[in-house]
């Protein structure tokens, strides 16, 4: 029973102390994001390689989230007479919700998964132990740029998935199941806010700033070997996830 | 110029460090020689704090590691030169980048002038034909005398070579080894090196210790460590399977 006990203090302490690091970690990374020397052109780099190497996947996502949406949210508006609201409906969910949390998760798996692994393979082969020793801070030159990468790119990929999936909602709406165009528009112009608009990119930069501090953390932190590496890519994508979905609800409560 | 004094390093509950001694003085090339897993490339990492110890002191120039702020460790640092076993190249840049890499983020010399000190020491080094190469592109002996361009071209005072030789064939072995004594000569550099390479080395360096069971049990001339009488040493430097080392 004591066993039990200390042994569930021990991995609470563990945790805890975990937290601690990656919010040191966090700290420190963004303390370098505004203290020269700045790394400009990898940012630029890392911009194209987080926001532009993922449109194909926030794309295809943002249609198929955006036509489901409508062919769902169709008849059940149907049922209670309020077709009219499906427009306002689709753009609301999209442009509160689902357009920045999917984004998050799409670019989670393909540019956060990808970071992780690289900074892994750079921890296991001394790369950034050989930085340290010639008194670069590898913070600056590897966390920075992926954090300015993450906070330009994710709003811009949010917004991008938004019209997609606003498109591809309008295609089922419309084309698909005969809603009149002026209406589905009409009314989705009547509903939204710029402030929905604002908190969607919020929320998105928000997002953002998770996914890189999460990726950087688990990469310079993995542990050695091939299993190393691919248990700090898994975490990486498992707990950014998880956080993306656990403050979305915090965002929610406080933008809206 | 480096004293080690009473390092202790465990890690959960293995001893790998138990009380290691040792003084290098400034212009020495030391051989640190032992069993694979006897805690050289750990005792050489204590040494720029990529690794702390459990107790114990090392100090370089009379500055305890421990104690000094970071700025001072990173001006350290940067005299000391540190050979990784295998290169740490930056494998997205290309040979040429990442000999230049420590001027260019490091210095504010013009490109001309990065791209002369970079090259004098690929030529040094016999890499002027390879710079555009990839570290995937080239062979561990480039990769390795690509690493000593990168490390030379901080123009140190002080040389960490964790096994440079290992992986490579006998005669790229031993060019290695007359490259690092040639350094050593005209720089006038203080070099350690951890290597098993134990006759290609005792040609070169000054001194040899030699860790055992987490202490250093010997730390004499290459001369004196061949004559040596210590059974343990004998069975080393013969390579004996049966005498007093567990290998095991």
């Amino acid at each position: 029973m004591t066993n039990g006990i200390s042994n569930f203090g021990r991995l609470g302490i563990e945790k805890l102390s975990r937290l601690g690091h990656a919010g040191v970690f966090s700290i420190r990374a963004v303390f370098c994001s505004f203290t020269p020397p700045l790394k400009f052109s990898l940012a630029i780099k890392q911009i194209w390689f987080i926001g532009w190497k993922s449109m194909g996947v926030v794309c295809l996502t943002g249609l198929f989230t955006g036509m489901v949406l409508a062919l769902q949210g169709h008849p059940t508006l149907r049922k209670v007479g309020s077709e009219a609201f499906l427009g306002p409906l689709v753009a609301l969910s999209l442009i509160r919700e689902l357009g920045p949390v999917l984004s998050a998760l799409m670019v989670t798996g393909r540019a956060g998964s990808a970071i992780t692994a690289e900074i892994g393979i750079m921890r296991n082969n001394e790369q950034i132990d050989a930085m340290e020793l010639m008194g670069i801070n590898p913070l600056r030159y590897l966390a920075v740029p992926n954090l300015i990468g993450f906070l330009v790119a994710m709003p811009l990929l949010s917004a991008i998935f938004d019209v997609i999936a606003l498109f591809g909602g309008y295609l089922v709406a419309v084309r698909l199941l005969g809603m009149n165009a002026g209406t589905y528009i009409g009314e989705m112009q009547s509903y939204v806010e710029m402030r929905d608009i604002w908190g969607g990119l919020y929320k998105s930069m928000s997002f953002g700033f998770l996914i890189a501090m999460v990726s950087c953390y688990k990469g310079f932190h993995s542990r050695f070997g091939a299993a190393g590496i691919s248990t700090a890519t898994t975490q990486a994508v498992v707990n950014a996830s998880v956080l993306i979905l656990v403050w979305d609800y915090v965002m929610t409560s406080f933008v809206f | 110029m480096i004293t080690i004094d009473n390092l202790w390093k465990s890690f959960g509950s293995q001893e790998v460090l138990r009380g290691v001694s040792l003084e290098v003085k400034k212009g020495e090339f030391v051989a640190l020689v032992g069993m694979s897993g006897s805690g050289k490339s750990l005792l050489l990492k204590h040494l720029v704090r990529l690794t702390e110890p459990d107790r114990g002191r090392v100090l370089v120039e009379n500055s305890d590691l421990a104690l000094i702020s970071r700025h001072e460790l990173q001006s350290l640092r940067s005299r000391i030169g540190y050979l990784f076993q295998n290169g740490a190249l930056f494998d997205s840049m290309t040979v040429y980048e990442n000999v230049a890499f420590p001027l260019r983020e490091k210095t504010r010399l013009p490109a001309a002038v990065i791209r002369q000190k970079a090259m004098a020491q690929l030529e040094l080094v016999g890499l002027k034909n390879a710079t555009d190469k990839y570290p995937a592109q080239i062979s561990g002996g480039m990769a390795k005398r690509a690493a000593l361009a990168r490390t030379l071209v901080q123009e140190p005072e002080v040389i960490l070579f964790d096994e440079p030789t290992t992986g490579l064939d006998p005669i790229v072995s031993k060019s290695m080894l007359q490259l690092f004594d040639r350094i050593h000569k005209q720089l006038n550099l203080t070099g350690i090196i951890v290597t098993h390479e134990i006759t290609g080395v005792f040609k070169i360096v000054e001194k040899v210790a030699m860790l055992y069971q987490g202490k250093i049990i010997a730390n004499e001339s290459p001369a004196q460590m061949q004559n040596s009488s210590d059974p343990v040493i004998r069975q080393f430097l013969t390579g004996d399977t049966e005498g007093p080392i567990q290998y095991r």
